[in-house]
């Protein structure tokens, strides 16, 4: 188990403010000179890093520090935090202290100061044993799996005491399938397929949970470079678009903007089902003539130079969800402590996403092959916003275009179960609040937020605003209702 | 002879390296372009049109994957050795238990009419189904992928040893079982002694069927539903629309399935007779 910022604190030779196999300069001189270096040397390796532009990232390859079990990591973790603590977390002095006066000293006076070990069993009886460590994770290998995916090289489900393989998987029916097998603990799916498929609808019901949202916005409508002069919608009968599965916001936002259009999304144009890495190769043989597809693929298209950005969905609808990390109802309450330490490795690391300044690592550490298996370069633009829209010669700079936020709000399941009974996916009467309370666990998922320090909404309703058109989430069948194309 | 050979082998060399050589001409890049502006790097570069890639790259690629055939370097980037064993496994798996099957059902169907006749409908209606038609169905009743890629080559594999066996198996001469008859041997005995091997030819060549079209398949199934396998690395590579990466499989795929082919031929050839 590699496991970040670990290292023993009651060691003068080892930082705690670097991962303990990091490959920074500083942290590779150190482990060559065991006497430490000098202050001028320190000074020297920093401005040479600074110059190069280096992180001190964890090296690609797993290794460093094993614990025999999660119990070990976890009384390592109080310690660490202890001392940190008490040297007030400057690491220069506790390592200087350490130097002085040994660190069995200072191990000694603290436990005389604070009872450790009853700190460290106080700290397990919250968490608790996990009852599992190895587990696996479906993904489809697409920007919005970032948080799923570079919390396994980037170490963050490791943090947790979990030894995930993240699964790359060919499409979101085989996604739904395998969760359903329990072949994965969790998945990464669509915000609507936890409610769909608790519904049953488009599949057996299951009750299934969504602790977190994964992204917002980041994604767009792609079409065919031989459509350059279609910009108006109006113009697109008889295309045909692809979407990645039925129960997707790709599906119900194209829908919406069409509509929206005066388009009737199942008379004038025609919908697939594609799933998200055949789409580049469909649009390139003329089997679509657009589609509205998480990236990296609408990026890949303009890479192509097969296609272009003709709008981002954030310019449909700011802020609007995407995916999302869901498992089923019966994984978290066998579960319970397992299902824990999942979930705050994945809130933890959506909010690791959202930061600008950690995109380019990211783009890094998910583009080989083992992830999503696409060039860094079309990577770092979606997730950077520093991207070219493959119509005019010029690079726009939208640092938003993808953003991370874990909180799913209630309001937003509802609005998708608008949509899912006005385009005639369910019918009847629902009810909308009971069902996304049910599956959008958005209490616990503020709980985890606070916990681990991010402030999470005072409320879980909100009022959304699509194409300028607000979305009230008391009046959902008068929402419905105020639509002029509808199959109600 | 010998001359005829050795010219049939040079002329499909020459056709060989005159294919390749328009390959080669035809898709060349053009110079690598230096000191691209960011605005082109995002673009992906100045080359206006992707294209296939010349044999030149496809070699060169060749040559890198398989020089290391077996590295794992995560759940979902292994090695095409690897890969091509996974996919083999599977095969193999959902092959040997399709002939345990099949072989000794098609000597029940060739020997008894009557059970021929009350099977024949069965197998008429369940032999033309496409194998991976069952694919949602047996992920829904298996619940495991591994599981229902063996049941998908299995599915597909049983009817041509089947239907191969039972020809075979009911078109014995029938001097042949008389004698045996005269002999007094017992009903499991002859067909031991005598009808087995005097079907065998036909029940292998049944078995080559087989194995091809479960080769066929297996790519196919790895493409549905992922995770390992040849069929998983092609639709990872074509993710990335990485051609090169493509043909690669492709000839490896092609290669192996001749392998597989070869070795049930040169088993056939052991068992066959001259009348």
């Amino acid at each position: 188990m590699a496991t970040k910022s670990l290292g023993n604190p009651f060691d003068a030779d080892t930082s705690l403010t670097h991962t303990n196999d990091c490959s920074c300069r500083l942290c590779q001189a150190e482990s060559v000179n065991p006497g430490g270096l000098s202050d001028d040397q320190r000074l020297a390796l920093l401005e040479q890093q600074a110059e190069q532009g280096e992180g001190h990232s964890q090296s690609a390859k797993a290794g460093g520090m094993s614990f025999d079990s999660s119990d070990d990591l976890l009384d390592r973790a109080v310690e660490s935090a202890i001392v940190r603590g008490v040297f007030g977390h400057n690491d220069t002095s506790r390592r200087n202290f350490i130097r002085l006066m040994g660190g069995g000293t200072l191990a000694t006076v603290l436990g005389s100061m604070i009872p450790l070990e009853k700190v460290k069993a106080a700290v397990k009886e919250s968490m608790g044993p996990l009852e599992k460590t190895k587990l696996k994770v479906g993904f489809v290998p697409i920007t919005c799996a970032t948080p799923i995916i570079m919390a396994q090289p980037m170490g963050f489900y490791a943090k947790y005491g979990l030894d995930v393989d993240v699964i790359k998987t060919a499409g979101w029916a085989v996604a739904r399938d395998m969760s359903l097998n329990g072949e994965y603990d969790a998945s990464h799916m669509l915000t609507p397929m936890p409610l769909a498929m608790s519904m049953g609808a488009g599949s057996t019901a299951t009750p299934y949970i969504m602790p977190a949202v994964e992204n917002i916005n980041g994604q767009a409508i792609v079409l065919h470079n031989k459509h350059k002069d279609k910009r108006d919608p109006k113009q697109w009968k008889g295309f045909k678009f692809g979407v990645p599965f039925d129960y997707s916001m790709h599906n119900f936002l194209l829908r919406y903007y069409v509509a929206e259009h005066g388009l009737d999304p199942d008379q004038d144009i025609q919908i697939r089902v594609v799933p998200p890495p055949e789409m580049v190769a469909n649009l390139r043989a003329g089997n679509l003539d657009g589609y509205l597809s998480p990236d990296p693929f609408n990026q890949r298209a303009v890479f192509e130079k097969i296609g272009f950005l003709h709008i981002l969905t954030k310019d449909i609808w700011e802020g609007h969800p995407c995916c999302a990390f869901a498992c089923s109802q019966k994984f978290a309450t066998e579960m319970p402590n397992t299902y824990a330490a999942l979930f705050r490795a994945i809130v933890d690391a959506t909010h690791f996403s959202a930061k600008a300044e950690n995109r380019e690592e990211i783009a890094r550490a998910i583009s080989p092959k083992n992830y999503l298996n696409q060039p860094e370069v079309v990577v770092r633009q979606v997730l950077t916003g520093r991207y070219v829209d493959g119509l005019e010669e010029k690079i726009y700079d939208v640092p938003d275009r993808i953003d991370f936020d874990p909180f799913p709000w209630h309001s937003m399941a509802v609005w998708i179960l608008t949509q899912m009974k006005r385009w005639g996916y369910i019918s009847g009467d629902v009810d909308y609040k009971k069902i996304a309370e049910q599956v959008y666990v958005a209490s616990e998922t503020g709980k985890v937020m606070e916990e681990l320090g991010y402030t999470p909404p005072a409320t879980t309703y909100k009022k959304h605003i699509i194409m300028g058109k607000t979305f009230d989430y008391n009046e959902p069948e008068e929402y419905i209702n105020s639509f002029a194309i509808k199959r109600v | 002879m010998a001359s005829l050979n050795m010219k049939a082998t040079l002329l499909s060399l020459l056709l060989l390296l005159v294919g390749l050589g328009i390959w080669e001409a035809m898709n060349q890049a053009p110079a690598a372009s230096t000191g691209l502006s960011e605005y082109e790097r995002m673009m992906g570069g100045a080359d206006q049109e992707a294209r296939v890639p010349p044999p030149s790259q496809v070699f060169s690629h060749a040559w890198d994957e398989l020089s290391d055939p077996f590295y794992d370097a995560g759940p979902n980037d292994k090695g095409i050795g690897i890969q091509l064993a996974y996919s083999l496994y599977r095969v193999l798996t959902g092959y040997l238990a399709a002939a345990l099957i099949a072989i000794p059902l098609g000597f029940v169907i060739g020997m008894s009419p009557l059970m021929h006749k009350a099977l024949n409908p069965f197998i008429q209606v369940l032999r033309p189904i496409s194998p991976l038609a069952w694919m949602p169905l047996a992920l829904f009743i298996i619940r495991d992928s591994e599981g229902s890629a063996i049941f998908v080559i299995f599915i597909c594999s049983i009817w041509p040893m089947l239907i191969n066996t039972a020809f075979g198996v009911a078109n014995v001469r029938t001097d042949w079982i008389k004698v045996a008859r005269t002999h007094e041997l017992s009903p499991l005995k002859t067909a031991f002694l005598v009808i087995l091997p005097a079907a065998a030819p036909t029940i292998l060549t049944g078995m080559r069927i087989s194995i091809g079209i479960a080769w066929l398949v297996i790519v196919a199934a790895e493409m549905l539903v992922g995770g390992t396998g040849i069929g998983y690395y092609v639709w990872n590579e074509w993710n990335n629309l990485d051609l090169n990466s493509v043909i690669f499989s492709i000839l490896m795929i092609g290669l192996v399935g001749m392998l597989l082919d070869m070795t049930l031929a040169a088993v056939t050839k052991l068992v066959q007779y001259e009348d």
